[in-house]
């Protein structure tokens, strides 16, 4: 039958080919004109960024051609680099970044896990459940949050403000929702044999999770993995919020709360700052892009 | 190796009963095969054996062990999946020693048996490859083969040649037949495909609406069907039914198909069908190849009539003919060289000596 239908169709395809390669090329030329376009006005900060992190405060104010650098220098980078405070906020955002990054992943992989395959009571209502925790903007979370870990610290003692390992129990509230909901769709496409082939094979839920589910399903991993990072390095509105002493600040709270001086904006560290700052995710991202795009693409198509 | 035991087994899904008592006793080296159509509960109860699914009543028993509430890896059983269910980022000596690595055997011996297995299934070459690396055909051979190297008490297929095209079904079907020769494991295969049933099974349990209609060897089916549902579901082309009534002319008994077509019945049908009611609405149960041209020297209890064809269908070493009587369709079988052809008037032979006859209400042979 399908063989039939091909024949019939193939002399009607190179008809219509010209014309359907017309109509690409034109679609193309408008892709590429698009693109050019975003591809300008998002990387036009970061030119504008790494211009200025090359000149000295005197040329930043003074007024010449702000897209051109006569006198290049790395004082910006130098000064930022051999301060102990910069590096400190550096480490900080690390320490954070690598800890949210293995708790969330920690949790929810499991929790995916288990929401996809483990048929319990309510498994269905508590997928969606945890997805609906991610609709909550963190904005409006950040107050009462305050208020639990103030309380907290009331109670017990211990006080968690103002340290930023605070940050450790705050961030995964919005990575573990986000990671699980990416792992549940990444476990589901799996098919249902592979696993009642692993437990027939003697393989113990966690021996499934751990030596088939987690190779098999490794693009969405690391995608879930990316993302769990990148919402925890570039957070900024909560550690403002729980941290205020600057050996405990992160990197995006500490360039803004040091560098600018009253009124006076240290132009040149900032934007070297900012930069810096942006340096790792852009070298983990190009490390695993073909992952990541793999990760983002498949949940769609495998639905 | 073991015996498998089913007691009223029963499965339930909410109101809906899929499996509804099945009693079956699978002896040890058997080959069973279950088969019957989509939703008969083939596969469900396949699946209770292997335990991944809960069973909702009866007792489900291999080696003599009720193993009702054993989780599937103490079951001791081996299973092979439609879609092969091969573990992607494992190469096929990985795949197959999965289960060995688990319960932590010598690695020695873990090589062993997959070279050994491997060899079984001519597949030695490709213990290295991924399975994206391997055809259809290659990927169930593994499958297999992870299965062999457990040396497991209990083989179960689920449905494993349907993904395959039709030719390399054939040299599959073949290739299972030769190891189950070869290891002698109790295997309960489950299949829709009735050819597949024939030609594997010692026993082949016939299942609809998720009840067993008949247990038996090929051939006891095949000749001796219990339902009428057996006898249409075994054997391509199936079985006619062709309504018809018995009656007495003259001293003999009489099977009436048509105003104008009747026959006497052989000497033995019509001893085993005398004592029934005359005024019984039957279907005479006929396979095509009982229903062929006519010759010459005929034997007794072989009856000629002359019919039109409606549509004929060489099929090379036979030809398969159709035509209808009285709105019924009917299929018979002739020889190439009997001239059958569309729309031709052609007399046929009819064996009698291998008549079925079923009571159209209750569908039981009679």
């Amino acid at each position: 039958m399908s063989s039939v239908t091909i024949d019939k169709a193939a002399p009607t395809r190179t008809v219509k080919y010209g014309s359907m390669s017309r109509d690409r090329k034109w679609a193309l030329r408008w892709s590429y004109f698009f693109l050019t376009l975003f591809a300008i006005f998002s990387l036009l900060p970061p030119i504008y960024m790494l211009i200025t992190s090359l000149k000295s405060s005197a040329e930043i104010s003074a007024a010449t051609n702000p897209w051109w650098v006569f006198h290049p220098t790395l004082e910006n980078y130098v000064g930022l680099l051999t301060s102990n405070q910069f590096l400190r906020f550096f480490w900080n955002s690390a320490l954070v970044s690598i800890f949210v990054v293995t708790i969330t992943m920690l949790i929810s992989v499991p929790a995916a896990f288990a929401l996809a395959r483990m048929r319990f009571w309510g498994s269905a209502t508590l997928a969606t459940g945890v997805f609906l925790t991610y609709l909550i903007p963190d904005s409006l979370l950040f107050i009462p949050l305050f208020k639990v870990f103030a309380l907290f610290g009331d109670w017990t003692g211990i006080q968690l403000i103002n340290r930023w390992y605070v940050l450790l129990f705050i961030y995964p509230t919005l990575t573990v929702p986000f990671c699980t909901w990416i792992m549940i769709g990444y476990f589901a496409s799996i098919p249902k044999e592979l696993d009642e082939a692993a437990i027939i094979d003697g393989a113990s839920w966690f021996q499934t999770l751990t030596r088939i589910f987690i190779p098999v399903a490794l693009p969405g991993l690391i995608a879930a993995t990316i993302f769990a990072f990148t919402v925890s390095w570039a957070q900024f509105l909560y550690p403002l919020v729980f941290t205020t002493s600057t050996d405990q600040l992160v990197l995006p709270v500490g360039i803004i709360t040091t560098l600018i001086k009253g009124d006076v904006f240290n132009w040149g560290q900032i934007m070297t700052g900012a930069l810096l700052g942006a340096a790792p995710p852009l070298i983990i991202y190009a490390f695993l892009m073909d992952y990541y795009i793999a990760g983002l693409t498949a949940g769609a198509t495998k639905g | 190796m073991a015996d498998v035991a089913l007691r009223k087994v029963v499965k339930r899904y909410d109101d809906v009963e899929a499996v509804r008592g099945i009693d079956l006793d699978i002896a040890d080296h058997e080959f069973i095969v279950l088969v019957g159509p989509s939703g008969c509960g083939k596969s469900t109860t396949l699946r209770m054996i292997a335990g991944l699914e809960d069973i909702s009543d009866g007792d489900i028993m291999i080696g003599g062990d009720i193993v009702n509430d054993v989780p599937p890896k103490d079951r001791d059983i081996a299973m092979v999946f439609q879609n092969y269910a091969l573990y992607p980022h494992m190469t096929v000596a990985e795949n197959m020693s999965f289960g060995l690595r688990l319960k932590h055997y010598p690695k020695a011996e873990i090589k062993a048996r997959v070279t050994e297995a491997a060899r079984l299934l001519d597949i030695t070459d490709l213990i290295d490859r991924k399975p994206k690396q391997l055809s259809g055909g290659q990927r169930q051979r593994v499958a297999m083969g992870r299965a062999i190297v457990r040396n497991p008490k209990v083989f179960l297929f689920d449905e494993p040649l349907s993904n395959l095209d039709a030719k390399l079904r054939v040299q599959m079907r073949i290739e299972i037949k030769k190891v189950h020769q070869k290891v002698r494991t109790t295997t309960v295969y489950v299949t829709h495909d009735q050819v597949e049933a024939m030609t594997l099974a010692d026993r082949v349990v016939v299942m609809n609406k998720g009840r067993i209609e008949q247990i038996g060897t090929p051939n006891e089916l095949y000749h001796k069907p219990a339902t009428r549902f057996v006898a249409g579901f075994i054997g391509s082309p199936a079985m006619n039914f062709i309504p018809c009534r018995l009656e007495d002319v003259g001293g003999t008994l009489q099977i009436r198909l048509t105003d104008r077509i009747a026959f006497p019945l052989p000497p033995a049908r019509a001893a085993r069908y005398n004592s029934l009611p005359r005024t019984d609405k039957l279907l005479l149960g006929l396979r095509p190849e009982h229903l062929t041209e006519s010759h010459a020297h005929l034997e007794p209890g072989v009856e000629t009539f002359d019919t039109v064809l409606d549509v004929t269908e060489p099929m090379g070493m036979e030809t398969l003919v159709y035509f209808g009587l009285e709105g019924t369709p009917v299929c018979g079988r002739v020889n190439p060289n009997a001239g059958a052809k569309d729309g031709a008037p052609m007399r046929l032979a009819m064996d009698l000596n291998n008549m079925h006859l079923l009571n159209e209400a209750t569908g039981a042979v009679l």
